[in-house]
């Protein structure tokens, strides 16, 4: 467990966060691996987890009715793997699949949820940090949408 | 003030050379060598600089030279098939003859990035301009510090230089990151936005030198990506592109604000035109 | 040679100095009356200028009108400039042949059979050459076609005695004082002591036509009589631009709400382009016979106002009107300090008298000084 301590304590996200706190984080995390093509998590599913991605690929997909699933996105290591877990109704909205063998660091959402509720100051300072990654990935998808490679004619 | 500088060859009169190949990158993106019909003729260039290409009858267009800069015997150049000009250029066959004129313009800055790690940022046919640099710090590796590749393009099949990108992760202090903006399932590279590979670089900001083309959209957005991560901005350095018709700054078309795109750029430092970027329709 | 001193010329004697011009194998250039206006074209004879006439000038307006003398000079400026001639509208760069899969370029790009005299150039127009001069031969190229044409041209410069509405050199600095740049000046004087002129060399070969004239030397009371003239035109002119600053005001203003009231008056019709002596941007026209074995590329006079202009594959940069006339007067007034040293705007007003809607750069300029939306709607 001692790496897993040193990675969850130097991981940005964690960083700046009460001691305490973090070592209850350590205490509910563990190590997950997943063989490629498999699926982390599905849409609908309720979220209670979050990943930290140490190794390997994880795409995000969409499942369209008459499609292939399409790729939103993809993550890899150092990133967080969900957010749904943490708002309202605490649901997958996408699929998660690994491209390769991925090996993570899976860490208790719903233990973090409650934490949360009960001491604000904790709830601020951890919806600021997602706020942080929802703020990449969307400013990321809009340059996705702007398609600036295509032919415009 | 500059000297009019006296050229060897007239830059208004275009050079005969020769199609001696044609390979295709993707769907509608083919590279052509070409080779000069009077052997006596130099063809060197400056990475980053670019030629104008005379169709005969059709018309000319600016286009990068993307070849390797330590060959002089010929010219390479990538076109991307996006209007009638452009078409014409890529469907010349072997023995079709192009007119050259040229090069033209300020390259990447080689010799400012000797000693230092080299970022080159490519966005689509961006990567065009930027394989001269590549070439060039390969061989002259111990020019150089680490040399870092991220290549942005729109799904896999659009692509460019795919063997090339392969064996030049190969090299010493050298890596390689790819990503499209659609992928499929049988792409199992990233998928998203070329700023999202910063994260998996291995970035020394203080060290290093940002050679950034593509998009317009996509270069924005690389530079402030590259000043979020420590890199000066007299260190990061963009290709722009605007109407181009004489190359020589006689006709007026490329201004971009008061820069001459055809003889001040096309490459500029982000310190000089930081306050255009942001405004529109200029 | 710094200016030479000043010789009287007698009114009916400036036929003599057209001949001595064809003499040494020039071909006269000057004002002529055609299709109302006072236009730069042929002249054989003192009998082909337009003497006793004017031009009334106002925003979108200009009229000739009949004068009680008989001046020769006695207007301001017409629709052109002499850059029609140093930096013709059409020219043929050159053709090429076909040989096989290749080709061979004739360089034969048509070169003019005799050089130039432009009789009757002002202190605006001077100004005008010299800041093409230094766009087109001076810069990292240097422009062959502009080069042949400057180099040969021979200048009788003319001192303005009066000063049109549209006018405003006096606040560029470029005028209406000539005082270099000319082989030959002149000055118009008319009055109870006779019709005559004002005279004096600029060059060897100024002096060397001059020597061929019947002149008189000047004296004290004639010459200050000519310069007194000259500062009377200054005064009389009504417009002004204030360019302390100038460069940095416009480009601040990028976003400037002028730039809308402007755009809704403009009809990008490019006439200022046209008209104005230091414009200098062209586009080249490749182009084939029916058989295809022959090509030309041709250059012409293109200008920003045109939708094509900035056009790279996805569309044009500037779209809208607004963006048009701001890269414009941005590029008159701002840029071209930081690109080429100094102003490219000379004050000769042609923009303002010649646009259809009599937009007027001075009251622009002052405009985006003032801050407000004010001015025509």
């Amino acid at each position: 467990m001692e790496t897993l301590d040193r990675i969850i304590a130097e991981h940005p996200f964690f960083i700046g966060l009460d001691d305490g706190f973090t070592n209850l984080m350590v205490s509910c995390a563990s190590n997950v691996r997943f063989k490629a093509a498999t699926y982390i998590l599905r849409e609908g599913d309720p979220a209670n987890t979050f990943y930290l991605i140490r190794d390997g690929k994880v795409a995000v997909e969409v499942m369209a009715p008459q499609h292939k699933p399409i790729i939103v996105s993809t993550l890899s290591v150092g990133e967080i793997l969900g957010w749904s877990w943490l708002l309202p109704p605490f649901q997958w909205k996408f699929h998660a699949r690994a491209v390769d063998d991925v090996r993570a660091i899976a860490l208790d959402g719903k233990c973090l949820r409650t934490k949360c509720e009960q001491n604000h100051d904790l709830g601020y300072e951890v919806l600021k940090r997602f706020a942080q990654i929802i703020e990449q990935r969307l400013e990321a998808t809009r340059l996705q949408l702007l398609d600036v490679y295509a032919v415009r004619r | 003030m500059t000297v009019a500088t006296a050229v060897t060859t007239d830059p208004m009169l275009p050079q005969p050379y020769a199609v001696r190949e044609v390979a295709k990158e993707t769907p509608d993106t083919f590279t052509l060598r070409l080779e000069p019909e009077n052997a006596v003729n130099r063809s060197s260039f400056q990475p980053g600089q670019f030629s104008m290409l005379w169709v005969f009858g059709v018309g000319e267009l600016p286009i990068s030279i993307s070849g390797d800069p330590a060959l002089h015997d010929r010219l390479v150049y990538t076109v991307r098939s996006v209007g009638q000009a452009t078409h014409s250029l890529v469907n010349r066959g072997v023995g079709d003859g192009v007119g050259v004129r040229g090069p033209f313009g300020a390259g990447w800055p080689l010799e400012a990035a000797r000693g230092r790690d080299v970022i080159v940022v490519a966005g689509g046919i961006g990567l065009a301009p930027l394989r001269p640099v590549i070439y060039h710090v390969l061989q002259n590796r111990k020019d150089y510090g680490r040399l870092v590749i991220l290549y942005g393009g729109r799904s896999p099949r659009d692509l460019m230089y795919r063997k090339e990108l392969v064996t030049w992760a190969r090299n010493p202090e050298t890596q390689v990151l790819v990503t499209v903006d659609y992928g499929g399932l049988n792409w199992r590279g990233h998928v998203g936005v070329v700023t999202t590979l910063f994260k998996y670089s291995r970035l020394q900001p203080a060290r290093s030198v940002a050679m950034v083309c593509g998009p317009e959209i996509m270069m924005r957005f690389v530079t402030r990506e590259l000043e979020t991560r420590g890199l000066s901005r007299d260190d990061i350095y963009l290709s722009m592109e605007r109407n181009m018709k004489c190359a020589v700054g006689f006709c007026g078309h490329c201004q971009y604000g008061p820069h001459f795109i055809c003889k001040d750029g096309p490459v500029f430092r982000y310190e000089q035109i930081l306050n255009l970027l942001e405004k529109y329709e200029l | 040679m710094a200016q030479g001193p000043e010789h009287v010329l007698s009114a009916d004697q400036l036929g003599k100095l057209i001949e001595a011009l064809v003499r040494q194998g020039y071909e006269v250039i000057g004002p002529r009356l055609r299709d109302g206006a006072i236009v730069y074209d042929k002249v054989e004879s003192s009998e082909d200028l337009p003497a006793g006439w004017t031009d009334e000038q106002e925003p979108g307006r200009y009229r000739l009108k009949r004068r009680e003398d008989d001046a020769f000079f006695g207007y301001a400026v017409g629709p052109q400039s002499w850059k029609n001639y140093l930096h013709p509208a059409d020219v043929r760069l050159w053709s090429a042949e076909r040989q096989g899969e290749t080709f061979r370029i004739l360089n034969n790009e048509a070169k003019p059979q005799r050089q130039h005299a432009f009789l009757g150039a002002r202190a605006c127009e001077l100004a005008a050459i010299a800041v093409q001069d230094r766009v087109l031969l001076e810069d990292k190229y240097r422009d062959p076609i502009y080069d042949r044409r400057r180099r040969g041209a021979f200048i009788i410069a003319v001192q303005c005695t009066q000063a049109a509405a549209t006018c405003f050199c006096a606040s560029m600095g470029t005028g209406p004082q000539v005082s270099a740049g000319f082989d030959l000046v002149l000055t118009e004087l008319l009055g109870p002591k006779g019709h005559r002129f004002l005279l004096a060399a600029g060059s060897d070969r100024g002096a060397e036509i001059l020597a061929e004239l019947e002149t008189v030397p000047a004296t004290a009371e004639v010459c200050q009589e000519a310069r007194a003239r000259v500062e009377a035109a200054a005064r009389q002119q009504v417009r002004s631009i204030d360019t302390a600053g100038i460069k940095e005001l416009l480009y601040e203003n990028f976003e400037h709400p002028r730039w809308d009231n402007v755009a809704s008056r403009c009809l990008t019709c490019a006439n200022c382009t046209m008209v104005c002596p230091t414009c200098f941007c062209t586009s080249v026209e490749d182009v084939t016979d029916i058989t295809g074995d022959h090509a030309e590329r041709w250059r012409r006079w293109d200008s920003c106002f045109t939708q094509s202009f900035s056009y790279i594959h996805g569309g044009s940069v500037r779209t809208s009107a607004k963006a048009r006339y701001r890269q414009w007067m941005t590029h008159k007034l701002a840029s071209w300090i930081d690109q080429f040293g100094s102003s490219g705007c000379v004050g000769c007003g042609r923009c303002i008298t010649w646009c259809p809607v009599g937009i007027d750069i001075t009251e622009e300029v002052t405009a985006i000084r003032e801050g407000g939306q004010n001015g025509n709607p």
